[in-house]
């Protein structure tokens, strides 16, 4: 089965609107704030613009970010046929204005102007036991990229040691650091652990996940819950303008790591959480 | 924390009656420019002995249009449409502070009122807006969409050719275009403020430990 154009339509879906969950979680930002506030009037035009682009099928914000694709396949399945379909269907996807180019060639400052490149867009697949196709797909900004950061545990400035409490700190400090210009209010993708790559890899899965979801391991749950609310008494707010909400979410996962070793990544995602997912069953492409 | 509506050209007076965290919904003509575009007016028009003749035209244009105005740091889409005329696809901020070396002596220059753009910008233009009476205003990062359908109309673009489309002078006219005052007339910086904030919560939730 050809997924060129089932795939265009999930980047068509990604690219356009807002996750609900997201999109719940602006509101409610919104009304937290004080009314009249710099916070709430931002926040109001954030939701406007969601709002708009929905209805007219154009990119909420005009930097369309990295794809990255996260698939599972049955076994049987080629895996690189899979990929070249969703090349195409990037191609085409730009074509039709969902993506703007944004793949450069690092050395001579080139646009490939169709999203193409080397490691570009990002593909992490792997076969799995289920009789089902999935596919999701993240769209990463480049403004929220740009203050991600990664941490080697122990960090003397922070007095952050190897423990959650060390976790705690940095990643707070990290949140500073980013003041208003990853486009805050974000969402933290957070690994604890792995080598220098595959945690920024497990990072940005962690925001794959929906924003009300528990995390199963109670310790990070804890965790989560207090960065979230933690995070937001620094008062950065949207836009960095100062307010009650400068992040939107907490989510964290832990890898295996070398005993030499202790990172903690943090994936910040702003408010554009550009998620979606499609599953294929027999045939049969459902966006769930 | 007010909600104000401008309204192009803007007056001493009414710029020196926002505050940072205003809200502001600007409507007139107004200008883009990045980072070819600012230093083209500052080594053209500026620090040159004289404006050399091929440029006076456009000199003459820019100073009726910036006066009392906004610059607006912005690289958008556009796209042309059957008739010839242009059209804002998407037109969200880009990062102001690399127009930080010249965008004081272009408020002076010109008499602008407005500064718009994201992330803010440094103590050379702070000082600008205090001592000759204009605002930096922020645009909401991401919200590409919602600022294309506040420009309502292009009315022409200068230099399209030499700079490219994102580093064009676009003159729009822009309705109820959304912002807010996060530099004022008053020597206040919403970025300072809260950066100072955020540092002393910061300190206070790290001297707390489980
Ligand atoms: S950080 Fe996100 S919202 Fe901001 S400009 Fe980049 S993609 Fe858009």
């Amino acid at each position: 089965m050809d997924l060129t154009e089932p795939i265009v339509e999930l980047i068509r879906r990604a690219s356009t609107d807002l996750p609900a969950d997201v999109e719940a979680a602006l509101r409610a930002a919104r009304d937290r704030e004080e009314a009249g506030s710099a916070a709430a009037s931002t926040l109001t035009a954030i939701l406007d613009n969601v709002a708009l682009a929905r209805a007219r099928s154009q990119p909420i914000c005009q930097d369309t970010g990295t794809p990255i694709f996260h698939i599972h396949y049955p076994a049987g399945t080629s895996a690189g046929k899979l990929r070249a379909q969703a090349e195409a269907a990037v191609v085409e996807a730009t074509r039709r204005a969902y993506l703007r180019p944004n793949a450069v060639d690092s050395i001579t400052g080139r646009n490939s102007g169709n999203n193409l490149g080397i490691g570009f867009p990002v593909f992490h697949m792997e076969e799995w036991e289920s009789d089902l196709l999935e596919i999701a797909l993240l769209l990463k900004g480049g403004g929220s990229e740009n203050v991600s950061i990664q941490y080697s545990l122990p960090y003397e400035p922070l007095k952050a040691g190897r423990d959650l409490e060390g976790v705690r700190r940095v990643v707070l400090d990290a949140v500073h650091r980013a003041q208003g210009e990853g486009c805050a209010p974000g969402i933290l993708g957070i690994c604890i652990g792995g080598d220098r790559s595959t945690a920024y890899t497990y990072a940005k899965m962690q925001l794959l996940r929906p924003l009300d979801d528990v995390n199963p391991v109670p310790e990070l749950a804890a965790l989560e819950e207090r960065l979230l609310r933690e995070c937001n008494e620094l008062g950065v707010g949207p836009m960095g303008f100062g307010g009650k909400t400068t992040i939107l979410g907490v989510k964290i996962g832990a890898a295996h790591r070398l005993p030499a070793s202790f990172f903690v990544t943090v994936a910040y995602m702003c408010w554009a959480c550009r998620r979606a997912r499609m599953e294929v069953k027999n045939g049969t492409v459902v966006y769930p | 924390m007010a909600t104000v509506h401008l309204t192009v050209p803007i007056s001493e007076e009414a710029v020196c009656s926002l505050q940072v965290g205003d809200t502001v919904y600007l409507s007139g003509i107004i200008v883009t420019g990045r980072d070819a575009a600012h230093k083209y007016m500052v080594e053209t028009f500026i620090r040159s002995a004289n404006v050399p003749g091929s440029e006076q035209a456009l000199y003459e244009e820019l100073r009726r249009l910036l006066a009392g105005s906004a610059i607006y740091h912005c690289g958008p889409v556009v796209r042309q449409r059957e008739d010839g005329r242009w059209e804002f696809v998407a037109a969200g901020p880009t990062t102001s502070i690399r127009e930080e070396p010249y965008q004081a002596d272009v408020i002076a220059h010109f008499g602008l009122r407005g500064v718009i753009g994201k992330g803010g910008m440094g103590p050379r233009t702070l000082q600008a807006c205090q001592k000759h009476g204009a605002v930096y205003l922020h645009a909401v990062g991401g919200a590409a969409t919602l600022i294309a359908d506040a420009v309502k109309e292009v009315l022409t673009v200068y230099k399209k050719d030499e700079f490219g489309v994102p580093e064009a002078f676009w003159v729009i006219r822009v309705e109820n275009l959304p912002l807010v005052v996060t530099m004022d007339s008053h020597g206040r910086s919403i970025h300072e403020e809260v950066q100072a904030v955020s540092e002393r919560r910061l300190q206070q939730l790290l001297g707390v430990s489980v």
